[in-house]
Parts: structure tokens; sequence; C-alpha cells
């Protein structure tokens, strides 16, 4: 890096044809050109130094965390488990928190996943030019509120909203176990918080899958058109599996937001232990339940919320992991080659 | 089958700019028709009216009237889905779609109009289609391997074969061999010239031996500066335009004057 970084202070450029801002010979070149020179080397190393230490940074801070973690959480695995979490263990701690907080994720990619593709879609071959912009500025606009905002229109707005119509589940579908009464007269439920898990995830898949949807190479899309497909058949033919890979990426981004979203479901969560109804109030998620409980955490119980966020650590990285290898099963019909 | 095209008085624009102007023409069934001229002057852009596939730029739209064996193109009611099922078209680069096996390329315009095939039935159309491109020896061990992996020419008659699938009445051809080495080039033009047997076939090309080797007509477009219109020139018989052309300018085209 620092040597690179010489190399460009010390270059000057030589004469009046060269075009390139960047630096223009090495150390090495006199007056005659050799081969052992080429313009631009320096600029060449420069940028793969830049590179290479902003790739290694990234593993850096990964292991660093990763490390923390571990470090941190040890002794909440190796501690008598009847000294942690009120005499339960960790195990039985954690297992309830997982799987509130994948319901809740789940859930929300549910309905965010449908709802995102459709306004993409509509903003990249639906929508006349002048409403796409507008919609799209909306829809990052919509990603730039602060998940505390959209936890307070959750727990002011929506949840009382939604009140009703978790009464009329309760009385109509209540045998069905996920809708079990009596429900919960302030609306402060799992279901609840994966609705505003939804609408914070739709901005996030809805602007990278019209990234995507707008990069469908015309040449595909006009081979489906000139078959004699009509536009939802060419988006079928030629747009959705071009954008396949992106697709499954922009609802990772979404998931992995899921996930690890706090603010907005602690404040409308009214959490407690795990329960299948959705919509009484009961279950947590992981990230909401270190925040709420960390402030007065210290000792083996700071370890134990420690270790239960490299459990989410570990849960967000094998979705990756899989998001990968879903991507690469198909890398032959890619296009790539 | 195959059928003649009748275009009578067609303006072609794009927003308010004319592009293409006052161009009639009739082109028989059963034969090739070359349209050559400089580069700008509007013969793809007027191929593409011929199955209304200039319609996918916004603002694109034309006057006049374009008969398939008598029917307007242009009329009233008529959908342009429909109207390029009959009028298929292979493009200047190959464009297999890159998701799809050999096999599902070929069957992709077949499964749109929701029709349920026999595997058997398919079987028929991917075998007497990549027959019909010439590319049948060359794949058939590996129909499902994706169209992608094939070399450029043979991608190219993939889509011819894709095209062909369907049953068109008209096969436009937009610089199909521009992308392509001699050699496939030759192969996709002996293919045109077996094309004419059942269909229609239009072709644009800048290569003028090419317009003089596959074609039985020509027609010269030009274009009398920057931001005006393109023009037909001249249409003719292949031979009687690069051997006696009437117009000075068709003349200096062929013989490399200018353009």
């Amino acid at each position: 890096m620092t040597k690179a970084a010489d190399e460009t202070a010390h270059a000057s450029p030589k004469g009046p044809d060269v075009t390139s801002t960047e630096t223009k010979t090495s150390e090495h070149s006199g007056g005659a050109r050799k081969l052992s020179s080429r313009e631009g080397a320096a600029g060449d190393k420069v940028f793969s130094g830049t590179a290479l230490s902003a790739g290694i940074l990234i593993l850096v801070v990964l292991v660093a965390v990763a490390a923390f973690l571990v470090l941190q959480a040890f002794p909440a695995f190796v501690a008598p488990q009847s000294q942690i979490a009120d005499g339960k263990g960790f195990w039985a701690y954690i297992v309830p928190l997982i799987v509130g907080t994948v319901i809740a994720a789940v859930i929300s990619l549910v309905v965010a996943t449908p709802i995102s593709l459709g306004v993409a879609l509509f903003i990249s071959h639906y929508a006349p030019r002048r409403l796409a912009q507008i919609l799209g500025y909306i829809i990052d606009l919509l990603a730039a509120i602060p998940s505390v905002i959209f936890g307070a229109w959750g727990i002011s707005f929506l949840a009382p909203a939604l009140v009703p119509g978790y009464a009329w589940l309760a009385s109509s579908l209540g045998w069905i176990p996920i809708f079990g009464g009596p429900a919960s007269a302030t609306g402060k439920t799992l279901l609840t918080v994966s609705i505003v898990l939804a609408v914070m995830v739709i901005p996030i898949i809805t602007s990278v899958c019209r990234e995507i949807f707008l990069q469908t190479p015309k040449l595909h899309e006009e081979a489906a058109l000139a078959l004699g497909a009509t536009r939802w058949e060419m988006i079928r033919m030629a747009v959705l599996p071009f954008a396949r890979p992106g697709i499954i990426s922009a609802v990772m981004l979404g998931l992995g937001r899921a996930l690890g979203e706090t603010m907005a479901v602690a404040l409308v969560l009214s959490s407690g232990p795990l329960i299948a109804s959705l919509i009484q109030s009961g279950n947590q998620t992981i990230a909401a339940d270190i925040a709420l409980n960390f402030p007065e955490a210290s000792g083996l119980s700071l370890n134990q919320l420690i270790a239960a966020g490299l459990v989410l650590f570990v849960f967000t990285l094998a979705v990756n992991i899989v998001a990968r290898w879903i991507i690469s099963r198909h890398k032959e019909f890619s296009g790539a080659n | 089958m195959s059928k003649r095209i009748d275009v009578k008085d067609l303006n072609v624009y794009y927003g308010n700019f004319r592009a293409v102007e006052g161009v009639s023409i009739n082109i028989e069934a059963r034969s090739v028709t070359a349209f050559i001229g400089p580069s700008g002057c509007g013969k793809s852009t007027f191929l593409r009216t011929l199955n209304r596939m200039h319609e996918v730029i916004p603002g694109a739209h034309v006057e006049g009237h374009v008969l398939l064996d008598g029917d307007d193109l242009y009329g009233p009611g008529v959908d342009p889905v429909a109207v390029r099922t009959h009028v298929g078209m292979v493009f200047q680069r190959p464009n297999p779609f890159p998701t799809m096996s050999i096999r599902d390329n070929v069957l992709a315009g077949v499964k749109l109009n929701g029709k349920k095939l026999s595997r058997s039935d398919t079987d028929g159309v991917v075998e007497s289609s990549l027959r019909g491109a010439n590319l049948w020896n060359e794949v058939k061990d590996r129909l499902d391997k994706p169209g992608s992996g094939l070399s450029g020419g043979q991608q190219q008659r993939l889509c011819i074969a894709r095209a062909i699938a369907v049953k068109p009445d008209v096969i436009l051809m937009d610089e199909p061999c521009s992308a392509l080495d001699p050699i496939s080039t030759l192969a996709v033009e002996d293919l045109i010239n077996e094309l004419k047997e059942q269909y229609t076939v239009v072709i644009v090309t800048h290569n003028m031996q090419q317009a003089a080797r596959v074609s039985d007509k020509t027609a010269f477009f030009n274009i009398a500066g920057t931001g005006k219109p393109g023009k037909l020139i001249e249409y003719a018989d292949t031979t009687a335009i690069f051997n006696n052309p009437k117009e000075k300018a068709t003349e200096d085209y062929v013989s490399g004057r200018f353009g």
C-alpha cells in the first residue's frame, strides 16, 4: 500500500501526449520506452493494493467479530446449566427464541416477497416511465425510514387496527393452532411484528429486484416478444429466469434484515414464552431479547446474551450459505458462460 | 404456410421523428428479399414494422398499411402478439434463452400458446425444427445442455429453429450473420436458401455479396442526411440491382462509391 502510493507521488507526467490522469511511468524508465516499463503500471499497483487490503479488511473484521462472540459466549456454554436463564439451561433458553425469530422472519418474507416482486415488475416493465420514477423514489424513501419509526407506527397504529381482525380469526379459524384464541386485546402479537417486518423489508427486496429486472438483456426480451409472447409471458420467459439469482439474493437480504431486526420487534411485541398462537401475546426473537435484557445483564447473564447473539450470527451465516448454494446449483444455465 | 406481404405508403415514427417515409413494397411468398443500404437508413426499423416489433420502443408508431395476404397488420383489433406468431424474427446477435436447454429453446414459442403437447409431439417438433435449421446432427446428443453453450453460428441456427418451430408465414432476419464467422455465415446462407421453399424470408444485410448470394429481390434504402427520414430508393430483382440499377444512388452504393 505505502510503496505503491510512493510510486504515485514520485512519478510525473512525461509529455503532452499522455491523456491518462494516472501516473505514466514506473521508476525504471529513463528516456526510451523499455519492455519492462509500462504506462499506468503504478496505478495498477495502487489499485491492486487497495483492492487487496479492502478484501483483507473484511476478513479481519469478520474474524474479529466471530472471535469476540465465541470468546464472550464461551462461559455460557461451559458453565453449569443450572446457573443459566433461571436454571433452565442455555438451550432451553435459546430454542424458543430461535423459533420465534424464524417464524417472524418467514411470515414477513411470505408476505413481502410477492408484493415486492409485483411492485418491482410494475416499476420495471409495466408503469409509464414517469410513474415508474416516482414509485422508485417512494420505495427508496421507504427504505430510508429508521426502524424505530416503523416500531412506533406498529405499536400506535397497526396493532390497534389489527385487533378486530385477530378477534375474527380467533372466533372463525380458532381451530387452527396458529390462530388459537383468546386473541390479544392490544394487538401486540408476533403476527403484528411479522407484518411490520414485512413492511420494512418490502423496500429492500423491491429496489434490489427492480435494478435486476431492468438489467434483463433487451436481446432476450425481444426474443420472447418476437415469438409471440405477451408481456407476462415475456417476463416469465426472459426476465424472471435471468433475475432468479438476484431475486434469491434480494430475499436473503430481506431475510437478514428480518432476522436481525431489533427495535421494531422490541417495541411492538408483548413478549413471553413460546406459544403456537400468533395472535396472542407471547413469543420473542433473539435480537429483541438481547436488546431488552442487555442493560441489566452482567457476568454470566451477559455471556448468555452474547451466546444468543452468536447463535443468530451462525444462523444468518448458514442462511446465506444455503442461498449461495441455491444460486450456484444452476450455474450451467445462468448464461454466464 | 408462406404468405405475401404488401406494404402501402408506410411512414414510421419514433415519437415525432419520422424515421422512414413513404415505403411501398410488394414481397412475394416463397422468396428471399434483401434490404440493403447504409447504416441508419431505416431498413431495420422498417423490417421491425413487418411484425410490429418496433412498438416495443416507447413512442414508436406507424402510418400506412402492411398487408399479410390481404390482412392488414395494423387494422383495428389486430393483436401485435398474434401478428408475431405469424411473422417470426431472427436478430443480429444470437439470443437463445440462457436459462433454457437446447430443447426448451426450440419449444419456447410452441409452449406459449398454452397448448399441452405430448412428449412425442414435442420430440417431433424439436427434431423437425432443428433439422429445418440444419442443426439436428450437431446437437441431437445434447438436447438437454444449455443453448448458450453452442458456438455463435450454432446459436443463430438454434434461434432460426426456435422461429420456425411456431410455423410462421414469414421469417424476418435482421443482419443474422453480422456476428458470425465466414463458415457459420455460409451455413446460415445455405439455410436461408432452403427456408424459402416453405417461408417468405426478408433479410436485412450490410453485406452486399450476401444479398447477391441469397436473395431473389433486393430493396435499396437510403437517407438524404442526418435527421432526414429513410426512403426506399429502388426495389427490383437482385441481378438488376447489382448489374443494372436504375437509380444513380443505388449504383454508387452497390459499386462501393459511398456508404
